[in-house]
């Protein structure tokens, strides 16, 4: 498995205040992923964790490119999506925690982060489930004649299921607004993606079902915003879905149940000399964007808003027994 | 509520019944739309749709690929995205393909998002053996279905549960699977000219009886009542119970039956082991048991893939004169 880029590091330019947004926005998940593991250790979190962290750049690049009109359907590894699109930091600690001030109330998890004050559809633990919902998003603004675009994210390992197929057929046949974006990390859980595909160039299952498809460098923010930006420019303007593959990686275990026997040590090294967020800091650095003082205040306010986030969880209460049973059926007559 | 006898009757079909139920509902509604396999150019592959693309365009009778799994999926986030679809997926053994969705989204997505997000979403199936359609298209399915939280299950045996259960059905804000018995399609009967939207919460007492209580539904219905007429001839007077809907079972009415008559037969197309019939049976031993003059009897589809071969078929399903004798047995004096 190669762990070279997809394409060369770009020369594009970026004004000094938007840097350190993207900057800062990654900073927020990295720290978060790295709060919650801990917070696993500590017991405080329970169920599955699945980690975000090397893959930043993915979730914040794309998120750019939306608009709170936009939906958001995501995967099960979805706290960087969740954050970036604006759910805060303490509901999707205290849903880790399952309090019921938890951006779920406590019923979701880690996997099932959900907003729809942002319309934030959420994690879906079944590979490739969401991107049918994402389809049908779609179907529903083209037929009210809305012209938002549904954002799916998804991994290289739903490229297998035939909801991934279907839904590309579905969305190419009925010209649907869905920028679908694929994060690929090369393992489907443990198995690399060249032991689970025979063609691997994901672009051109995209292709084959007549949708615009692009492969980019996941790892690079700002290559990840053009890329997105245009291509959600392109779905809004009605020409049909768009496939955006970001090719990246996964710095930690699968879940907190693995054992990563699947890739070597070495591999996983290269890839974090290849640190979207210690890359994009360097380069700003480089170019005089970035200090010393300025990275430290950045952690400082990324510290600040996960105490914050801890301590609103750690308060957070729990949800009666005797309301086990609600949020079956709806509690109210549809409109 | 429709009316009641003193309205003029038209005649008409089972088929027709759920024709005028979409097309009421896509008159009234413009959100309303019906997306599946054939439902447009070919008219629907039961003839129900037959029609409706004319008058209402290929926007809102939306012919779809074989992708049973991908466009129950869209119908989710259609739904969920604003629109009041009816999915219809030809026939219940194809919708195992879309299982997933029904199952783990559909269903799902209210309680794990804490609230936030209903499936106003309607499913309609086609169910039933004893067509001679072999083991892979003879499926009673129903009751598996009930066996998921989340979802209702409505099982319309006459015409005007045909005719008036759908309305309903779209205006229940949570996820709604309908399934028609292949056999009733041609059945013909009355209907009140100005019929419509029927309540879905109740199981119905379609003939009276003080000797025991026949529970039954769907296309089984009309066996029981063939079978009551045979056993009144003996003297024998059977209740008949329409359960009409699976999930949320309306265990009351069949309960305070089987209290009157002290004596409960089941009647379910389904397969015995694990099926709704064992629910019941269940019910009707925690609730009722001190009531009951004998034990509960089961009369299901036999525990085979439905064959081919007319004589197998029919000695697979259930039949009017295992009723009949059934009930005769449970009746004597020995019991």
């Amino acid at each position: 498995m190669s762990t070279e880029a997809a394409t060369p590091r770009t020369t594009i330019e970026v004004d000094r205040a938007h840097a350190l947004h993207l900057l800062h926005q990654m900073l927020r998940i990295r720290r978060l992923e790295e709060k919650s593991a801990e917070l696993y250790g500590a017991m405080k979190i329970r169920g599955f964790l699945h980690l975000y962290s090397g893959e930043e750049a993915v979730a914040v690049g794309v998120m750019e490119a939306l608009t709170l009109d936009d939906a958001v359907v995501a995967t099960y590894r979805e706290h960087g999506q969740a954050l970036a699109r604006g759910v805060p930091a303490r509901t999707i600690m205290a849903e880790m925690y399952g309090k019921q001030e938890g951006c779920s109330r406590g019923r979701g998890g880690s996997m099932h982060l959900f907003d729809a004050s942002l319309r934030f559809y959420g994690g879906n633990a079944i590979v490739g489930g969401g991107l049918p919902m994402a389809v049908g998003l779609a179907l529903a603004d083209k037929m009210q004649g809305k012209r938002r675009v549904t954002c799916c994210f998804f991994g290289d390992g739903a490229v297998a299921e035939g909801e991934f197929h279907e839904s590309m057929n579905l969305a190419a046949l009925w010209q649907l607004p869905v920028l679908f974006v694929c994060e690929n990390n090369l393992y489907a859980m443990g198995t690399a993606l060249a032991l689970s595909e025979s063609v691997t160039d994901l672009t051109r299952k995209a292709d084959s079902y007549a949708v615009t498809a692009r492969a980019v460098d996941g790892m690079d923010v700002l290559v990840v915003e053009a890329a997105a930006r245009q291509a959600a420019a392109a779905v809004r303007d009605g020409v049909g879905p768009y496939f955006l593959e970001c090719r990246t990686y996964r710095f930690r275990a699968h879940s907190m149940f693995d054992a990563e026997l699947y890739r070597t040590k070495a591999e996983v090294e290269a890839w974090k000399r290849r640190c979207p967020i210690e890359t994009f800091a360097q380069r700003l650095t480089d170019q005089g964007l970035l200090d010393e003082a300025g990275r430290e205040g950045l952690e400082r306010a990324v510290a600040t808003e996960l105490e914050e986030a801890v301590a609103f969880a750690e308060a957070g209460t729990w949800e009666p027994v005797q309301d086990l049973m609600r949020f079956v059926y709806s509690e109210r007559k549809a409109q | 509520m429709n009316g009641n006898g003193t309205t003029q009757t038209e005649q008409t079909t089972y088929r027709e019944a759920v024709r005028e139920a979409i097309r009421e509902a896509m008159r009234k509604d413009p959100r309303v739309f019906l997306m599946g396999e054939d439902v447009g150019r070919y008219g629907g592959s039961f003839a129900v749709s037959m029609g409706l693309l004319k008058e209402f365009g290929p926007e809102r009778i939306r012919d779809t690929p074989l992708s049973e799994s991908g466009f129950t999926g869209a119908g989710i986030g259609a739904a969920l995205g604003g629109m009041r679809p009816i999915v219809e997926v030809m026939t219940v053994n194809f919708g195992l393909l879309a299982a997933d969705q029904i199952l783990n989204t559909a269903a799902t997505i209210l309680h794990m998002s804490g609230g936030q997000f209903n499936v106003p979403l309607v499913i309609r199936m086609s169910t039933g053996g004893g067509k001679q359609l072999a083991a892979q298209h003879s499926h009673s399915l129903e009751g598996w279905f009930a066996h998921i939280p989340g979802i209702k299950i409505l099982t319309p045996a006459t015409i005007e549960d045909a005719r008036g259960m759908l309305w309903t059905a779209l205006e229940d804000p949570d996820p709604v699977l309908i399934f028609e018995n292949q056999n009733l399609y041609n059945m013909e009967g009355q209907l009140p000219a100005d019929a419509g939207a029927v309540e879905i919460d109740h199981a119905r007492m379609r003939r009276p009886g003080r000797d025991v209580t026949i529970i039954t539904y769907s296309a089984s219905l009309f066996k029981a009542l063939e079978a009551a007429e045979a056993l009144a001839r003996d003297g024998i007077e059977a209740e008949v119970i329409d359960l009409r809907t699976l999930r949320p079972l309306d265990e009351q009415t069949f309960l305070a039956s089987v209290a009157r008559t002290h004596r409960a037969v089941l009647v379910d197309e389904g397969w015995r082991s694990g099926s709704i019939s064992a629910e019941i049976s269940a019910r009707i031993m925690e609730n009722v048991f001190y009531d009951l003059d004998c034990p509960v009897e089961r009369i299901c589809s036999a525990e085979v893939p439905l064959p081919y071969a007319m004589h197998l078929e029919r000695a697979a399903l259930p039949q009017i004169e295992t009723i009949v004798d059934t009930v005769k047995r449970m009746a004597s004096p020995r019991g």
